[in-house]
């Protein structure tokens, strides 16, 4: 391996490509391969959701009633006996998608290297999605409590209570599972790790995240609450 | 003569580019070098000896209950020893027949022929092929392994609980999947099951996640996608085929554990046992679920699963036949199209597993012709396949020999496709052995002959330059080949004459007693092919320590990357700086050269003096 062959071999190759993204050498989407991973994934779980959601879909056009979800979702916390349809769920998901904005303010700051700003944005995302989960812990409490199991429903067919339970609480577990990676990268972004390594791309990775557990809800909401 | 003249260029020509990996040089432990390992090439050879390893356990189960059939009622010491009381007396009995079937479909699809074809293909062929240091996520793809290492642990514990694996089937339809107290397998056998498979896709959607951004994100320059090699293109269709469609699988699951421990009722719907509706535990009588939900959900990644089972399959037959006849693949842009359509219809043909299931004819009309479409890009692949090897050089080196059976095997197989394919002939077809024929030539023999050509001809580059053995290879692929038809071929007729395939024993049927001579034929045979694999262990275990080194980098003459690295390559698999690709990968028999690797440029060829034309791709 002659130095001289080297540098032969570097200068005649140069001429040869033609520079296109799709040529190799780097990403055709201009983006590093741990977000383009994340985006892969997020299809993926997308598909998860969609079978659910399609089990739903399948389960209730096969069941000659439904239950009215302006009679389930009335209930307002402190607001004993008061019928307020879809009034608690409204407010759930007016804070899940703040909780959003936030992450969006949290990714932009960490694009200009304003660690503060991360931290600040960042904090009030998690506290956005903690809320979220204890608004869903009310919800799923006072069903329960009304009678609404896995197993029987007051308001109409079961199918409604298992459904219900299964994908609002699988839509949960992605919300908290949220949570605990914004809380980490949190803690991150707190020691400097980001800002050491020249750039805040976890924290817009895991807004990715958090984005698409929105837009599930976004899905979850039209079929439980509006349809 | 040109070749070795280009030969030496090759070897010479080392890219001189920045690139900013260096090569791992830190020591490495044992643990991390082989246990805990992050390098691609490890990772692959994992999941080779651990699907090898499946591969045996599952076909000897196929022995085991082929016994049964052919001999009913016959003992078998052998059995009890295997099984216990799964065959006390040396009978097997029918739920530790149901067990041993639903186990062989079950490791044989997802273990060996899913993570054990495309997880050591795509990982040993992605980073090297593409010209990448490894994998984009090293850790992941660790992960990735250690998860299908636990699925298969969890399986291997349920084959020995008290109540036995589950036996309802590799489909695992429900009620027998749901309710604990169908079967003695539906327990706790189940319930290993259940945690088995949602191991296996996490692990197939670490897998999954890496190669499609490997190949998108880590091509060297040059490397344009239209020059990838043929298997790579497959390696990236398979990632997206499992990346789309097992997260569907997990939500059955999902709703399949709660139906078995939550009492809900998503796949149930008024079962009667003895009289009485079944209740849930608030006494309510399960209803409103259905059990077609779960087929459908099912099929939705069952269907997409054969092709991720027979797509890196073709892709490697298709690298091999080109690089062992010496002639450039034949119509590469249709190749590359074919899979891309295979990848869409494949999402689009599930419920033509479904048309007994009491499908809507309406329904099935649509999906009859989807299936029927998908006999559009498979034959343009088998004619391309042979119109790459007509009139060519043919070298017939094992993993040759192997590739030319997988096409013989996809052509058999994907003839009765078009039987099954429509559901009028579907209906009488559906439940009987010409099933089980068709799909075990066009998946699972196909599927097999493509792994098998896949070792033989990249040992060397699995082993550190080790090549195995050219006699046994050959003996083992004649027995192989003749006895898999012999298995198989008679099935047809079987089934066309309506022998139920899943029967314990067909004693009953006086009708069937015409094929007693024939189901012992084919028992025959099964451990005929059964012990030849032994020939491929021995020479697979005994070349990879003791093999004949390769002299040279390049031992089939190939224009691919991976023949580049060196003989030994270390983590990060080239010395120096990554090669640079000027050509596409199938510059064989151009300008009389015998071959042209990929990284050597026109230029480089002329400043030889060798005369090229200039390429097209």
């Amino acid at each position: 391996m002659a130095a001289e062959t080297l540098t032969k071999a570097h200068d005649s190759h140069a001429a040869v490509e033609d520079g296109s993204n799709w040529g190799g050498g780097k990403s055709p989407f201009n983006v590093s391969y741990g977000k383009l991973m994340m985006w892969y994934f997020l299809v993926s779980d997308a598909f998860t959701f969609s079978a659910l959601l399609i089990s739903y879909g399948t389960l209730r056009f096969s069941s000659p009633e439904w239950a009215d979800p302006n009679k389930v979702f009335n209930a307002f916390p402190f607001l004993e006996g008061w019928d307020v349809p879809l009034g608690f769920v409204s407010l759930m998901t007016f804070i899940l998608i703040l909780s959003s904005v936030f992450v969006v303010r949290a990714v932009q700051e960490g694009h200009r290297m304003n660690k503060d700003g991360v931290l600040f944005w960042m904090f009030w995302g998690i506290v956005g999605g903690a809320a979220f989960l204890g608004c869903q812990a009310w919800e799923w409490m006072h069903l329960i409590h009304g009678g609404t199991t896995l197993w029987w429903n007051p308001y109409g067919p079961q199918a409604f209570g298992m459904l219900f339970f299964l994908i609002t609480g699988f839509h949960g577990f992605h919300v908290f599972s949220g949570v605990v990676l914004n809380i980490i990268i949190w803690i991150q972004a707190s020691q400097g790790v980001f800002h050491r390594r020249g750039h805040y791309e976890m924290v817009e990775k895991v807004g990715l995240y958090w984005h698409f557990v929105d837009l599930v809800w976004v899905f979850v909401f039209l079929a439980f609450y509006l349809l | 003569m040109a070749v070795t003249d280009i030969k030496l260029h090759h070897e010479i020509v080392v890219h001189g580019h920045d690139d900013h990996h260096d090569e791992h040089h830190h020591k490495e432990s044992f643990i991390s070098k082989y246990i805990f390992s992050q390098d691609h090439k490890m990772i692959a050879k994992q999941f080779l000896i651990t699907g090898i390893f499946w591969s045996f356990l599952g076909v000897l189960m196929s022995v085991l209950f082929r016994l049964q059939l052919a001999w009913p009622g016959e003992t078998f010491p052998i059995m009890e020893t295997l099984l216990g009381k799964w065959a006390e007396g040396g009978i097997l009995t029918p739920s530790g027949y149901y067990s041993l079937v639903t186990i062989h479909g079950t490791v044989m699809v997802f273990f060996v022929l899913t993570a054990g074809l495309s997880g050591t293909f795509s990982n040993l062929l992605i980073p090297l092929q593409c010209g990448a240091r490894d994998m984009a996520s090293p850790f992941l793809n660790m992960l990735s392994y250690w998860f299908f290492f636990s699925a298969g642990l969890v399986m291997f514990i349920s084959l020995f609980i008290e109540t036995g694996p589950f036996g309802g089937g590799w489909t695992a339809y429900p009620p027998l999947s749901a309710l604990p107290q169908a079967d003695p397998g539906s327990g706790a056998g189940m319930t290993y099951w259940i945690l088995s498979m949602s191991l296996f896709i996490i692990s197939s959607l670490l897998g999954g996640l890496n190669y499609i951004t490997t190949v998108l994100n880590m091509r060297t320059k040059g490397m344009t996608m239209m020059r990838l090699p043929l298997t790579i293109w497959a390696f990236f269709f398979t990632a997206i085929l499992g990346v789309l469609s097992f997260p569907v699988l997990l939500s059955s699951m999902i709703l399949l554990l709660f139906d078995r421990g939550m009492g809900t009722s998503f796949y149930l719907s008024d079962i009667y046992i003895a009289g009485a509706p079944l209740t849930n535990v608030a006494g309510e009588v399960l209803q409103g679920g259905s059990p077609i939900l779960y087929q459908h959900l099912f099929w939705f990644l069952g269907h997409p699963e054969v092709y991720i089972i027979i797509l890196p399959a073709m892709g490697m037959v298709s690298e091999i036949l080109a690089t062992n006849s010496k002639k450039p693949i034949f119509g590469y842009k249709a190749m590359v199209l074919s899979i891309l359509a295979i990848t869409v219809l494949a999402f689009l043909v599930w419920a033509h597993h479904m048309f007994i299931s009491g499908l809507n004819p309406f329904v099935a009309s649509i999906f009859v012709l989807f299936t029927l479409l998908i006999a559009v890009p498979s034959a343009i692949k088998v004619f391309n396949w042979i119109g790459t090897i007509w009139r060519g050089n043919i070298n017939f080196t094992p993993a040759m020999l192997f590739a030319i059976g997988f096409v013989s095997l996809f052509i058999s197989g994907g003839l009765t496709g078009i039987f099954l394919g429509n559901s009028a002939l579907d209906i009488t077809l559906h439940d009987t052995y010409f099933v089980t024929a068709h799909f075990h030539i066009v998946m699972g023999l196909a599927g097999g002959f493509g792994l098998l050509a896949g070792v033989y001809h990249w040992f060397p580059k699995l082993f550190n330059g080790r090549m195995m053995n050219n006699t046994l290879g050959y003996v083992h692929f004649w027995v192989t080949f003749v006895g898999s038809y012999c298995i198989f071929w008679p099935m047809h007729y079987q089934g066309m004459t309506g022998v139920p395939r899943r029967y314990y024993s067909l004693e009953y049927f006086q009708t069937f007693d015409i094929y007693g001579d024939l189901k012992v034929f084919i028992t025959v045979a099964a451990i005929i092919v059964f012990f030849a694999q032994f020939l491929f262990v021995i020479n697979f275990f005994y070349s990879a320590v003791k093999g004949k080194k390769m002299t040279s980098l390049n031992p089939w003459n190939s224009t691919t990357l991976e023949w580049t690295s060196p003989i030994e390559p270390g983590h990060g698999n080239w010395v120096g700086p990554i090669p640079h690709v000027h050509r596409w990968a199938y510059d064989y028999g151009k300008d009389g050269h015998e071959f042209i690797p990929q990284t050597v440029s026109d230029d480089q060829m002329r400043a030889q003096g060798l005369k090229v034309t200039e390429s097209g791709h």
